[in-house]
């Protein structure tokens, strides 16, 4: 299916809950609203005509600095998915405030997720909601902050931990 | 009365099993036969891995917020240290995604050299590991064959790109330079080497008893599985789907060439060792086809003119004796090596938003110099437009990723690496429970961790 | 008095001799400079001419311990934890502008020089070093390990 039959597929199906696509160097997007979410994941993986079988990427992205969006929701969860059976490609996002920084997991449709999503709880601060394991994924427990924040100055040095058992 | 189990004949009666408590054994993060630095928790009953939690990050550099401080072409030699076997992918792969974003196209002549030089470095990545993994398993003449040979593909990129490893020769808009004379002739003689030290690896590993033995039905992932995880590249050829890439959304000079995706059925180590080793033979067919077809041919200057010495050119234009300069003939090499190559004509895109002006441009003309200004300066340079793109190239693991946000100016606002091995570590607790401790390690060395890569 | 300091120092070139030629590596390969290293390790560059080149995997084995690759502040105490486990004489080598200085990854994440954390006897700078610029550390190394008084 080509990229605009997938987006009218989700907006047949989604209805409102679709806030807003792109269609941007040719990478189809739909930045869907966080209630809907699960069920936008699972008609995404489950229809037999999109068939997103495979969940590339799952990544976030911090507006803060962004010229034009500092006021609006400060952190976008993406989610890149793609089809073994057709070939095709989906790129799905989620905005969320900085105080409401909830998303519901993707963990029962993908696997994978699981440590992709430990990664955005690590690096921004994103909880998933029924995640099974929040732990952080690339930074030592005793780290205070979530790195990929644009407040986290990036030569911030850190105190040496010790040797643990 | 059950039958006693043999761990009863062997420890006495009563040791049954499971009646002491599991032992938990924790590989690394410093250990020799981890390819990286991770550390594996292992759950033991006796050999058997009953549970294993993985844990990374102990080479996590910051990569994606490094990328953010500096300009766009100053994140290519953090992508270099990715994944640092096969760095000219990771190089061609972020200049390709911010290539989409801009919307401009580079000459045929750098997607094929793009794609030469991406199969040099897709050689070298599963030499290292097919070398490495064998020395774990015992074969450390395999590893000494098969680092003789990588030794010959790195002078050949030496010669290219002017580093061994960490090469930083991709650009946003093309690549650094062109390639040096005589480079045909050269490749051929690494291939050669090459395909030579293949051949003695298949004699001594692919048929071999104790080798099989290890690898054969070790470290087994459903196929069903394997894409559930997201895993892409070898491993999931090795699972029987042929999912390529290279061959799913062709990009520089993939679609011109011939070459086969191999795949095997059983998805355990030595599928993936058979995988990695047709690939070789394959990236080898590639980069030589490609070469052959290489458009622009290896002419060296296409002025025609008398020529002018360097020197005297330069102080020509900084007295200000600039009418007619632009069309003065000279050989002057933009790299101030002495060499006679025009070098950047013809491999980098014609756009002036983005590559920098050759030496001649830059030096004779008003224009050529302010194009160099608004390229170098802060607060100019290259401003793709606001937005986001995803460009994926088949990297020697698997789908490698780059997504890009943009907010118009000269930094990116966010780099993002798609890691193609972190799948397959989310996976390697599927892989290894269940199996014997010793079978760790020649699963570990399948999987192709490279640390850079995972922790970014 | 005499007659035993010019023996004992007889010995001590002795032993500082065997030192040098005889060095089990421990190499902490974290990153990008392990294939330097492999590289150097092998068959082109061979680092066993000077007696180097076989490898102790086990801290209690080695006497020098060769850091080679960032070293980030997850890896840091491991480090610590290695080079105290290692028994004396020992030697530290920082290979790579990473164990170095930090190299350029000045952020939160990396170590800015293990010399932060461990004492180091000789830098090799470099990302990566060419093989020829390890193997230029190495015999600075093997000068120093033969100078000077043994401790035995």
């Amino acid at each position: 299916m080509d990229g605009a039959a997938i987006l009218e597929r989700l907006r047949a199906r989604l209805g409102s809950a679709i806030v807003e696509t792109h269609a941007q160097c040719g990478d189809h997007t739909a930045v869907i609203e966080r209630a809907a979410l699960p069920g936008a994941l699972s008609l995404c993986r489950d229809a037999a005509e999109l068939a997103f079988d495979v969940l590339m990427d799952l990544t976030a992205v911090d507006y803060q600095k962004y010229p034009g969006r500092e006021d609006g929701p400060r952190f976008e969860v993406v989610y890149h998915l793609y089809s073994l059976r057709w070939n095709h490609r989906l790129r799905i996002k989620v905005r969320v405030d900085e105080d409401d920084a909830v998303v519901p997991t993707a963990v029962p449709l993908w696997p994978i997720a699981n440590w992709l999503e430990r990664e955005v709880w690590d690096m921004f601060g994103v909880r998933f909601a029924g995640h099974p394991d929040p732990r952080r994924l690339l930074m030592y427990e005793e780290f205070v902050g979530h790195p990929l924040r644009k407040d986290y100055p990036i030569n911030r040095r850190q105190p040496l931990i010790g040797p643990r058992i | 009365m059950a039958e006693p189990t043999r761990r009863e004949i062997m420890l006495g009666e009563g040791s049954g099993t499971g009646s002491g408590q599991n032992l938990t054994v924790g590989m690394g993060p410093a250990h020799p036969a981890m390819h990286g630095i991770i550390r594996i928790l292992a759950d033991l009953d006796g050999e058997i891995i009953r549970k294993a939690d993985v844990e990374i990050g102990y080479l996590h550099r910051a990569f994606e917020k490094d990328c953010e401080v500096g300009g766009w072409n100053n994140a290519i030699p953090y992508t270099d240290r990715l994944n640092y076997v096969s760095p000219l992918i990771n190089n061609f792969a972020y200049a390709n995604a911010v290539e989409k974003l801009l919307g401009i196209d580079v000459t045929e002549r750098c997607k094929y050299i793009r794609t030469i030089m991406s199969e040099i470095s897709r050689v070298c990545d599963h030499l290292t590991c097919i070398g490495a993994s064998a020395m774990e398993l015992g074969a450390f003449t395999v590893f000494l064959y098969m680092i003789k040979a990588r030794e010959f593909l790195w002078e050949l990129v030496e010669d290219v790109t002017g580093a061994r490893l960490t090469i930083s020769y991709g650009r946003v808009g093309g690549v650094k330079a062109d390639l040096p004379e005589g480079f045909d002739a050269k490749l051929r003689e690494a291939f050669k080497q090459t395909r030579e030290v293949l051949d003695e690896v298949h004699r001594l590993l692919t048929g071999n008893r104790i080798f099989m033995d290890r690898m054969v039905g070790v470290g087994v992932i459903s196929r069903e599985e394997t894409i559930a995880y997201a895993i892409t590249g070898p491993l999931l050829r090795a699972a029987g789907v042929g999912f390529d890439v290279r061959r799913a959304s062709p990009h520089w000079a993939y679609d011109r060439v011939e070459f086969e995706v191999p795949t095997q059925k059983d998805g355990d180590n030595y599928a993936r060792y058979l995988v990695r080793m047709a690939e070789m033979e394959q990236a080898m067919r590639i980069a030589e086809q490609a070469l052959a077809a290489i458009p622009g041919g290896p002419i060296n200057v296409d002025f025609e003119g008398r020529p002018i010495d360097p020197a005297a050119y330069v102080d020509r234009g900084k007295q200000g004796k600039t009418e007619g300069l632009l069309l003065v003939p000279i050989t002057l090499s933009p790299n101030l090596a002495g060499q006679d190559r025009k070098a950047l004509e013809r491999v980098n895109a014609h756009d002036k938003r983005v590559v920098l002006p050759p030496k001649e441009t830059a030096y004779g003309s008003i224009e050529g110099l302010m194009n160099h200004f608004m390229l170098i300066m802060e607060g100019y340079g290259i401003r793709p437009p606001q937005g986001e793109a995803y460009f994926a190239s088949e990297g020697a693991n698997g789908e490698l990723g780059f997504y890009i946000v943009s907010d118009g100016g000269d930094r990116p606002y966010r780099v993002r690496c798609r890691p193609p091995c972190l799948p397959p570590m989310a996976a390697l607790h599927r892989m290894i429970e269940g199996g014997m401790i010793a079978d760790l390690i020649p699963t570990f060395g399948s999987v192709n961790m490279i640390g850079g890569e995972l922790d970014r | 008095m005499g007659v035993g300091s010019f023996f004992t120092s007889r010995l001590d070139e002795a032993i500082g001799w065997a030192r040098k030629y005889s060095i089990f590596q421990y190499p902490f390969v974290t990153a990008c400079c392990g294939m330097e290293y492999m590289a150097t390790a092998c068959s082109h560059y061979d680092v066993d001419r000077f007696g180097a080149g076989l490898p102790r995997f086990s801290p209690r084995q080695a006497d020098v311990l060769f850091v080679v690759g960032t070293i980030s502040h997850k890896m840091a105490p491991v480090l610590k934890r290695i080079y105290d486990q290692m028994t004396e004489p020992k030697w530290v080598v920082a290979f790579g502008v990473c164990t170095c200085t930090g190299g350029f990854y000045d952020n939160y994440a990396t170590v800015q020089g293990i010399d932060t954390i461990i004492p180091v006897d000789v830098y090799i700078p470099g990302c990566p070093p060419r093989p020829e610029s390890v193997i230029d550390g190495l015999m600075k190394l093997q000068d120093r390990i033969a100078v000077g008084a043994q401790r035995y």
